[in-house]
Parts: structure tokens; C-alpha cells; sequence
């Protein structure tokens, strides 16, 4: 039965990396603005068509 | 009707009328930036949403100041020479169109290399190359687009706000470790009553310690980092002698973590920190909840937020120099350019001033002012270039010096005493004499179980469905009020607000709408013909008397005038065939000196000979008698106003009967009105508007902001109300005190809980396993029933 201290490191581990995760995203400033990234995303099929256009190097989504 | 609005901004056209590319536009601005969005291929921005742009402003020389290194250093977030990072609040930001057009940025200017829109704080934060390229030319694409930035002074004193992630990190925390805990403690709730020495699950007992200690390891950072707030709130409260809801908090915390290391230490049971875990959590979770606010508003402005960084200033040779406003000195001349606001009070000594002081009073006419006379600081010179000599520095300046006064230095917040600290109080003894009472009881019962039920007391009794049922109750209620156009800073003003007895208002801008939307004419009737001419005379003008009498005018046809001139500052001439007219002031139309210098009027001549006069009136809010009427049968009102006496007759047949009117009201004395009714001990209101009434929305209880367009600035207050909302203040009044009984009511239900709990606890019985139960389901209990009141209450709401 010792196996269990094994299946309670793994857990743990999972459990941290998602709570590191977590932490990262809040440092990163990803929960400061909540509402933009909702607009945002429906603009991508058209920013592509005017780069194809004008041959600009345009930097995507962030 | 298309034809008639402007493509790009949606404004009617019946000024002037620019076809381009078969599309019509109201100005050349509007028409200059189609053409770049259409040029650059960005014309997939009309497509996102119709008539969304805004036009664009005449800017030049207004930005110069974005030349001196050294300001440019103080603005921007990031630079090392090569590239330069800057954060900018743009207030035009309002639709996704908006979002699209500044996130393509680029595709305007390759040296823009990204850019990046926060739209609910109206900024956007840009990331260019520093060669042959600056911060001014990018201000002046942004201007040149209709997106100009608002940089003030406030910026340049670079207070950077950081933003405070704390709180989610705690809650990140508390709830990592509450759920842990929670499948830890899952062996110990299938295995109830249950122990080695009994039988019952073999490998459960087994590794019993493992898990114990397991969660005794995630409950550390629980205490210690998470809760940590709540000892110290606790330690705080106690050294002002004061027993603050944080006090059996506090307590509950420390006996549960205690409590439970001596359980499991000595083998004594699983301890409870599930319960413990669960508490901090749901308590940070009110707090969380009740923090919330408005990003794109501010509640803190002071006269910083609305001055410019820099100024421009003649030196002795007379040359023009850049300097930042809090440079100028007493002497020295400084230039102001149209549409530039007046930083310091000084004497003028070149040029038309029209000065527009809707900052500062909100009063929107505009006050002409000759060479000699003097100029005061926060008004914005709307006529061509002046130039003034200063009188003052800047802080000593007639509005400015108005922040020196202590008011602004003081907190509302901790003056205050909460409803649930002020229960806090009561409930923390009644706890602690429960507490002790039961123990008594058990030393002479039963010695052994006195301490488990002293403990297990303080950890059922501890309060966290009470210090839930405001956050969640006024939190709930700040968002019902900001879908109905009320913006409150905080969920304590929610709270002070319902305690108001007493109201007092400024009068323009405030009761007032800042559009003189009234005009009665006055004199010998106009002959149809010299109605056209004087239609078509004004429709030329820019001068904002001119724009609003022009609205009111009735239709005529658009003729074209044989000649026609604006004098700057006096009014306007035209003539059409035979009829030569004059609009504008009495000594311009030749009246001689006006009648009543306490009205608002323009003056009309032809052909030498005086005809009349159009007398612009307040145009009081709809609904102002009633929202009186309703407000004075249960609170005092009052009138304030910075304002000559010629409204008086009116707003007395307007207003209940017995209202008090003060009139020529300076900043400080509005202030100190307020200062002495408090003194009385009333709880006082206050509705105001412009930057003098700063000093009195500061030291009064609540101070409302009324504004016509709340991305527009208002001064630093508790609340911002949208004015088309005006009538319903009362309303918002009325459920701000019923928001109260909600929480009343949930004071009453949390402490049913705590008696079911008690029983145990008193009866030595506690398990853990009930604490786990009865936690949460008080706490959930709370929330659910005071979203569903609250959201009751914002339905009657209109």
C-alpha cells in the first residue's frame, strides 16, 4: 500500500503546477483586463486579409 | 436620412456638407480620417460597427511639450533609446471598432510596432521605435485619427498606479488550499467513528498521519499568508480599543489552526481544516467581491487630473519655451493657444480671451474677458491665442489653492463606523461570554471536555456568514446601481448613503443641464427675411451661443450671404441684398450697455436699428420639482450656488416652498457649509457638478458627481450619477436604505446558524465533520439570499 505515497506526490505536484500556473498568469497582468481579449478575438480573420494585401509584416495577437 | 449623417462620426450634416468617395461627412476632420483608414486599407473599421469614429480636433502647437526629453522620460512606461513604451488614456474609446483601428496602429505607422488596447480603462499601451519618430508624432497620428490621448499633469507626476493583485493572489491561496484539503479530509469523512483500535478501513487508519499532517501543511500558508489581513485588521482594532467585526474572526482563525495542530498532534481527531480553509476562502471571496469597481472612472480627481503638463512661455527676448506648468512663477507671460486651459491666475494682456469655465462651475457660456482684466486658473481660452502674465504660482492660483484645505487629506473610510463592525461589537461579547460560561459549566461537570468546548465555541461562533452578508449584499447592490447609471466609488458610500438626512445642491450644470436649450425672444418681430439672414449667419459660427440658438431657430433655406464676418469676441455681420444685420453683443449691435447683466443674452440689429433680443434661460433638469418635492418630505434641502441672483424667481416657483437658495457661493464657503451642518450632526448630501464644488463633495458624507457624459471628467466625489438618471436619485436614496434591511435580515439568519451551532458545540458534540457541513452552508446560504433580495430591489428600479 505504500503505493499511495506515490499517487499523493503525483496529485500534489499536478496540483502545484496549475497553482504555479495560476500565479503566472496573475503576474502577467492576464486578469487586469478582462473584457478586450472577448473583442479581440473576433477580429483575427480580419486582420489577416489587409496584411496579405499590403505585405506588412504585422505582428498578430499578442 | 442617410445622406444626412456623417459617415465616419454619425452626426447630422446640417452644417456642412462634404461628399467623398460617394459617402457624406459633417467636417473636413471626419472626411481626412476616412481617407486614411481608406488609403491604409483599414476600412473594415466602418464595417465592425457603423459610425463609429470621432472627429478630430484642431491640435497644433498643442502638443510641443512632448518634445522636452525630459517629460518624455516621466511619461513613458519603458524607454531605452530605441524603443519607448507608453501607456495612454484615450477617453474617445468606445466601441469595438475603436479596439480594431488602434490595435492596427501599425499598418498607419511602420514605426509602431505594437499596440495594445485595455478597453474597460479606455488605454492603450503602445510600443514604437524611437528613430525619426517620437512621442509627439505618435499624440499626433492618435490626434490626427480622432483618437487624441488626455495627458495631464497628473500623469506627469507620475504616481504609477500598480495594480493591487494581492487579493487574488490570497484568493489563489486560499482556494488551492481549501480544495486539497477538502479530498484529504475525504478519508476521514468515509470513515466516520471509526479507529485503528476499532477496526474500520485498514490502509485509511494506516496512513491517517499522512494526510493529517498534509493538510495541516496547506492550512500554513492559509493562516499566515491568506488571513493574515484579518489578525492584523484584528490587532489594529484592539490598540484603538475598538472591536471590530475582524476581532472573532480573528479569533475563529487562530482557535480553529490551534485547535486542530493539537488534534492531530496528539491523535485526538482530524482537526478542522477543511473549516478552516473553507472560511478564508469564502471570506476572501466577499471581499473580492466587494472590490470590484469601475476601471474606466476615477474617483480621485483633484485639479491635477485637468491641468496640462507643460506650458508654453515667452521668455525676456520673446521667445516661445516650453515649460511644465509647476515652473511658472509670479511675472512670468505665458502664452495660451486656443482650446488650452489657463494654469495660473494672472492679468491679460494680449488677444480676445472667451474663456470656458465648464470645469470649473459648469456653467457652459463662455466669459469674454478684455486686455487688462484678470483670468483665473481652469478655464480653457476657446478663441485664438492670449497671452497673460501670471499672478500666482500654480498651488496658490484662487481654484488650486482650494486642495490645500485638510478636507482632502482625510478619509471617509476609517471615520466610519460599518454596520457590521458596530454588530461586531455586541457579537464578539456575547461570543466570549457564551464561551466562558459553557466552560464554567464543563470544569465543574466535566473537566476533561472544557477546553474542546471552549474551543469548539469560538470556531462555530466564529461570524463568517455576517462578515459576508455586506460585502455580498452591497456589492450586488454597486453593480444593480452601475447597470442603472449610478457609479458608486465603494460599497461603504452605499451604506453612508442610506444614513443621509440632509441634501444640498449646486445649481448649474447640477439642476441645470449645460445646454442652454431655451431662448425667449424679446423687441420688435424679425420679417421673415432677416430671420433667414440671421439663421444663416449663425450657422456659420462656432461660438456655442451661437450653435444653440441656431438649434431653436426654426428651418429656413440655406441662402448664401453677400458678405459675412465674424468679430471675434463681440458677434457676428452679414448682409443679403438690402439687409445688413448684426448678432452679438449689446454695445456691438449698437444697444449701448446690456439691460440685466444677470441674463444671458444675444442681441439682434438690421440695418443699424436694434430689433430685440433672445434671452437664454437655465433649463432645469425634467423632473426636478418632483425629485424635491419627494426629497424634502423626509430630508432637508438646499440650494448653493457659485451664481449671481437671477435665477431666483424661477427656481422658487420651481422648488418646495422653504428651500433654502444661497447665491455667489465660493468654493471654500461652500465647503464650510457643509462643515458646519455636519457639526449640527446632520448627515449631509451633496449634489454637485464642477470643480468648485470639490471642497464640498469632499467634506460632505456622500458627494455625488452629476455628469452629462461620465468619461468626461467630473471631480474627485463618492459617486458619479449619469444625469440622465437625475430623477431617479431619490430612488437609488430609497434603496440604498433598503439594501441595509437586507443586510439586517441576513444578521438575523447568520445567527440562527450560530445557534444550531452552539447547541453542539455547548453540548460538547462537535464534530468536525458538522463544522465542515455547517460552514459553508451558512456562508452559501448568505450569498444566495442576498443576491436574490438585492436583485429584487434592482428590478423595482427604473
Amino acid at each position: 500500500m505504500s503505493v499511495i505515497y506515490i499517487l499523493l506526490a503525483i496529485s500534489l505536484v499536478v496540483a502545484i503546477i496549475f497553482f504555479v500556473a495560476f500565479i503566472v498568469s496573475v503576474r502577467q497582468g492576464q486578469y487586469d483586463d478582462a473584457y478586450t481579449p472577448s473583442v479581440r478575438m473576433l477580429f483575427e480573420d480580419e486582420l489577416v486579409k489587409p496584411m496579405k494585401e499590403t505585405g506588412n509584416v504585422v505582428k498578430s495577437e499578442e | 436620412m442617410q445622406a444626412d449623417t456623417c459617415f465616419h462620426c454619425g452626426d447630422p450634416c446640417d452644417r456642412q456638407l462634404i461628399t467623398f468617395d460617394e459617402k457624406s461627412f459633417c467636417c473636413t476632420g471626419c472626411k481626412t480620417v476616412y481617407e486614411i483608414f481608406s488609403t491604409n486599407d483599414l476600412s473594415h473599421y466602418y464595417e465592425l460597427q457603423e459610425a463609429a469614429g470621432s472627429t478630430p480636433k484642431a491640435i497644433e502647437g498643442k502638443y510641443d511639450f512632448l518634445d522636452n526629453e525630459e517629460i518624455i522620460a516621466k511619461l513613458t512606461e519603458f524607454n531605452d533609446g530605441n524603443i519607448q513604451i507608453i501607456n495612454l488614456y484615450i477617453p474617445t474609446i468606445h466601441c469595438s471598432s475603436c479596439i480594431w483601428i488602434l490595435e492596427n496602429l501599425n499598418k498607419l505607422n511602420k514605426y509602431v510596432t505594437n499596440s495594445q488596447v485595455d478597453f474597460p480603462k479606455k488605454t492603450i499601451r503602445v510600443t514604437y521605435k524611437n528613430e525619426d519618430f517620437s512621442l509627439k508624432n505618435l499624440v499626433l497620428l492618435l490626434a490626427k485619427i480622432g483618437y487624441e490621448p488626455y495627458i495631464s499633469l497628473e500623469d506627469f507626476e507620475g504616481k504609477k498606479k500598480v495594480s493591487d493583485r494581492s487579493l487574488i493572489y490570497k484568493l489563489g491561496v486560499a482556494g488551492f488550499a481549501f480544495g486539497n484539503v477538502m479530498f484529504l479530509s475525504f478519508p476521514d469523512y468515509f470513515d466516520l467513528g471509526s479507529s485503528a483500535a476499532s477496526g474500520g478501513e485498514y490502509w485509511l487508519n494506516k496512513y491517517q498521519d499522512v494526510f493529517r499532517w498534509m493538510m495541516f501543511i496547506f492550512s500554513l500558508p492559509v493562516v499566515f499568508y491568506a488571513g493574515w489581513d484579518y489578525f492584523v485588521s484584528a490587532y489594529k482594532g484592539l490598540r484603538a480599543k475598538l472591536l471590530n467585526i475582524d476581532v472573532p474572526i480573528a479569533l475563529g482563525i487562530l482557535v480553529l489552526f490551534l485547535r486542530s495542530t493539537y488534534d492531530i498532534a496528539f491523535n485526538l481527531g482530524s482537526g478542522f481544516f477543511d473549516s478552516l480553509t473553507g472560511l478564508v476562502f469564502f471570506l476572501l471571496l466577499g471581499k473580492f467581491f466587494q472590490q470590484r469597481t469601475y476601471s474606466f472612472l476615477s474617483f480621485e480627481r483633484d485639479y491635477k487630473s485637468y491641468f496640462p503638463i507643460a506650458i508654453t512661455r515667452l521668455n525676456l527676448k520673446g521667445k516661445e519655451e516650453t515649460v511644465p506648468v509647476q515652473e511658472i512663477q509670479k511675472g512670468d507671460r505665458i502664452l495660451i493657444r486656443n482650446e488650452e486651459m489657463i494654469p495660473v491666475d494672472g492679468t491679460l494682456v494680449y488677444g480676445n480671451a472667451q474663456i470656458d469655465y465648464s470645469f470649473v462651475s459648469g456653467e457652459s457660456e463662455l466669459v469674454a474677458k478684455e486686455i487688462g482684466e484678470q483670468v483665473f486658473a481652469g478655464g480653457k481660452q476657446l478663441n485664438g491665442v492670449i497671452e497673460m502674465i501670471a499672478l500666482k504660482s500654480v498651488s496658490q492660483s484662487y481654484l488650486t489653492q482650494l486642495w490645500g484645505n485638510a478636507v482632502f487629506k482625510t478619509d471617509k473610510v476609517t471615520a466610519f463606523q460599518n454596520l457590521t463592525d458596530s454588530i461586531g461589537k455586541r457579537f464578539t461579547i456575547a461570543v466570549l461570554s457564551i464561551a466562558f460560561i459553557a466552560t464554567a459549566f464543563w470544569l465543574y461537570y466535566d473537566p476533561s471536555k472544557a477546553m474542546n468546548v471552549f474551543t469548539a465555541v469560538l470556531i462555530i461562533a466564529c461570524p463568517c456568514a455576517i462578515a459576508l452578508a455586506s460585502p455580498f449584499t452591497l456589492g450586488n447592490m454597486l453593480r444593480i446601481f452601475g447597470k442603472k447609471k449610478f457609479y458608486i466609488k465603494d460599497t461603504q458610500t452605499i451604506e453612508r448613503l442610506s444614513k443621509i438626512d440632509t441634501a444640498i445642491f449646486d445649481k448649474t450644470g447640477t439642476i441645470t443641464t449645460s445646454q442652454k436649450s431655451t431662448a425667449h425672444y424679446e423687441g420688435m418681430p424679425l420679417s421673415p427675411e432677416e430671420e433667414s439672414i440671421l439663421k444663416n449667419t449663425i450657422r456659420a459660427s462656432n461660438h456655442p451661443l451661437s450653435r444653440s440658438l441656431y438649434d431653436l431657430l426654426k428651418e429656413q433655406n440655406i441662402i448664401t450671404l453677400d458678405e459675412y464676418e465674424e468679430h471675434v469676441g463681440k458677434g457676428l455681420e452679414s448682409s443679403k441684398d438690402d439687409i445688413n444685420m448684426k448678432i452679438g453683443s449689446a454695445n456691438f449691435v449698437g444697444k449701448g450697455s446690456s439691460e440685466n447683466l444677470l441674463d444671458t443674452s444675444i442681441y439682434i440689429s438690421s440695418n443699424d436699428a436694434y430689433k430685440g433680443r433672445y434671452v437664454f434661460q437655465n433649463q432645469y433638469r425634467d423632473g426636478l420639482s418632483t425629485v424635491f418635492k419627494n426629497m424634502s418630505e423626509s430630508m432637508n434641502l438646499a440650494i448653493l450656488s457659485g451664481d449671481n441672483e437671477g435665477e431666483k424667481e424661477r427656481l422658487e416657483a420651481l422648488l418646495p416652498k422653504m428651500t433654502p437658495l444661497y447665491f455667489n457661493q465660493k468654493p471654500e464657503t461652500k465647503l464650510d457649509f457643509i462643515k458646519s451642518l455636519q457639526e449640527q450632526g446632520k448627515k449631509v448630501l451633496m449634489v454637485g457638478d464642477g470643480l468648485n464644488d470639490a471642497g464640498a463633495l469632499a467634506q460632505s458624507n456622500v458627494g455625488i458627481a452629476i455628469s452629462e457624459n461620465i468619461n468626461v471628467f467630473s471631480p474627485a466625489c463618492d459617486a458619479i450619477l449619469d444625469a440622465s438618471k437625475f430623477q431617479q436619485l431619490y430612488s437609488y436614496i430609497l434603496a440604498s436604505k433598503k439594501a441595509m434591511r437586507i443586510i439586517k435580515m441576513s444578521f438575523v439568519l447568520s445567527l440562527l446558524y450560530n445557534c444550531v451551532g452552539l447547541y453542539f458545540a455547548i453540548t460538547g458534540q462537535l464534530e468536525p465533520v458538522i463544522a465542515a457541513i455547517l460552514m459553508p452552508l451558512s456562508s452559501i446560504s448568505i450569498v444566495i439570499f442576498t443576491t436574490l433580495m438585492t436583485n429584487l430591489i434592482g428590478r423595482k428600479l427604473s
